[in-house]
């Protein structure tokens, strides 16, 4: 009854149903998008990916710019110095792996 | 256009560069580019959030200095953190920077539960889970770093696997109970949270051999992406949800395909099987290995019409892929045949192995597949196996008892002739005999990789 409640209650909270639509679509989109990958590129791909979810920086951006009290701003700058470590670390490891796969003649 | 409009173009934009990278990354062509779009669709949506975002109130983004600070510190250390490190240290890096974004999502949970104390249970249950699993993918991601510096040993035991059970389902009733009762040990309680799921997380990767840190750093992966898309909930965000989504999904297939390459399922991986296995392979009692030296396996190798390499992670331990190509050449002079047989596991992470050959300039089209080798092997003069183990344990097709029964191995002992290059005759990270040690076509040649490398390049050029 509680947990029926708390469902409602958390679904109340989402603006509109799109959420739900983009999740389930979205997730079918990664499963789809990574089958057939052959091995030698798992790890750019996994490094790849690791760059992609970096978009929660977009998440201590927001926080950041709404901040005042000392702590929000605190941590909210140590969230956005690691989220773009995440960024930017990630896509750089990523390129160099890549950079090693050029053909040879 | 409104700014709201040209904020959900940049986000549609972003989201369409992620799905197209990931796609254009599967493929060796492509790669690059994907990589690349990925990249610019990222800064796409971090530009238009920092000029175009309002929130509920229609305030815009603030504390600019704070946040360019913040993304020229992120930049200038991540740029130099990701050009220095060496490719053998490949896995601890994305490790790192995987544990980078979790912290951030946890961060992003405790402020807004700071700040803006929220009521709802919908509001505190995607900030509460947001920041669990960001916290463990943190924690775990630094453990798995420690493992794969070797700063770091495995310690685990059946209790703790039942603890580690017990507890995190502890932590998901207290997230489920602080979002529905609000007065529930007040503002303490995210502190509580973030503590457990930080002691969780080093517990989840505590138990888990070294060998499969690969495995858990891709399923942490997709947790990070999961915490992203807890925070896409929390802001109605698009370009996060699918993001998030997007490698949250991605990353549990991936994580599912790497167990596949070794035979094992996800289960096996994360309750540590290898270390509770109770057979440790056939005897080997009574029976006697052969040695070689350098220039015996020189001239064996230089006579040869064909020879293929099975390098391990113990040529990359060795720092000997230069090397290696180097032989390569030496031996190519003289009219061999060389290829470089690549186990889909070699190495640290799958794929790891063809990234450090590649970097020693070895052609890409000598880097050949377990499933594409295996049939030619019985024709191979003969086979040079440089710091790999399991990977070539005839057990796995012979010996249902082995932990490592049904893996796909590289049939090296189909083989004419068999070098095993080996430090000592340590076990390999299954911890079990090896039965192709003691092959009467084997000879061991005992040394560093590296330096053994360097005195066969010597001893070919006598030839």
């Amino acid at each position: 009854m509680i947990l029926l409640e708390a469902t409602g209650a958390f679904l109340k909270t989402l603006d509109t149903w799109d959420v739900i639509y983009i999740l389930i679509l979205a997730a079918f989109l990664g499963v789809e998008v990574i089958s057939n990958v052959p091995a030698i590129l798992h790890t750019p791909l996994m490094s790849g990916a690791n760059a992609i979810h970096g978009v929660v920086i977009i998440g201590s951006i927001i926080v950041m710019g709404h901040a005042d009290s000392t702590l929000a701003l605190v941590l909210g700058f140590l969230a956005v110095i690691l989220g773009t470590l995440n960024v930017v670390g990630g896509f750089v490891v990523t390129n160099r792996m890549l950079q090693m796969f050029k053909k040879k003649k | 256009m409104s700014n709201l409009d040209i904020l959900k173009l940049c986000y549609l934009l972003g989201s369409l560069s992620f799905i197209v990278g990931l796609k254009m990354l599967g493929k060796p062509d492509t790669a690059k580019k994907g990589n690349f779009y990925a990249g610019i669709g990222m800064a796409i949506a971090i530009l238009g959030t920092i000029f175009f975002h309002q929130n509920g109130e229609g305030e815009k983004i603030g504390n600019l200095a704070w946040i360019f600070g913040g993304i020229a510190i992120g930049t200038i250390v991540g740029y130099f953190a990701a050009m220095k490190v060496k490719m053998t240290q490949m896995p601890q890096m994305v490790s790192l920077f995987n544990g980078m974004g979790g912290a951030c999502a946890a961060l992003i949970g405790i402020v807004e539960m700071d700040t803006h104390h929220p009521e709802a249970f919908g509001e505190r249950f995607i900030i509460f889970l947001g920041l669990m699993i960001g916290t463990i993918s943190f924690a775990g991601s630094m453990i798995a770093y420690g493992k794969l510096e070797g700063k770091i040993k495995d310690v685990g035991s059946k209790f703790q696997q039942i603890f580690n059970n017990t507890f995190i389902f502890a932590i998901i009733a207290l997230v489920g109970y602080a979002s529905y009762d609000v007065e529930f040990m007040s503002s303490n309680v995210i502190w509580i949270i973030f503590g457990a799921s930080l002691i969780y997380g080093v517990l989840f990767v505590m138990p888990i051999g070294g060998a499969d840190m690969p495995v858990v750093i891709s399923l942490l992966n997709s947790f990070t992406g999961v915490a992203a898309a807890f925070g896409g909930f929390l802001y109605d965000n698009q370009v996060m949800l699918t993001g998030g989504i997007l490698v949250g999904s991605a990353g549990t297939i991936l994580t599912v395909l790497m167990c596949k390459a070794m035979n094992r399922s996800l289960w096996n991986v994360i309750i540590g099987a290898f270390s509770t296995s109770t057979s440790t392979g056939k005897s080997t009692e009574g029976l006697s290995i052969r040695e070689i030296n350098a220039t015996d396996t020189a001239i064996l190798c230089a006579y040869a019409q064909k020879v293929t390499i099975i390098p391990g992670y113990g040529l990359a331990v060795a720092q000997a892929q230069h090397t290696c190509h180097e032989f390569e050449k030496v031996l190519e002079e003289k009219g061999v045949e060389v290829n470089f047989a690549i186990h889909p596991v070699a190495g640290r992470m799958p794929g790891h192995m063809n990234v450090l050959l590649a970097e020693a300039d070895v052609s890409y089209d000598k880097l050949k597949e377990m499933d594409d080798i295996n049939p030619q092997l019985p024709n191979t003069d003969v086979v040079i196996v440089i710091g790999a183990n399991d990977v070539v344990n005839p057990a796995a097709e012979t010996d249902p008892g082995s932990p490592i029964y049904g893996m796909p191995i590289i049939k090296a002992n189909t083989a004419k002739n068999i070098i095993v290059m080996k430090r000592s005759m340590a076990k390999g990270y299954a911890g079990i005999e090896n039965e192709l040690f003691y092959d009467s076509k084997t000879r061991m040649l005992f040394g560093d990789a590296k330096a053994m490398l360097e005195k066969l390049i010597a001893e070919v050029k006598a030839v």
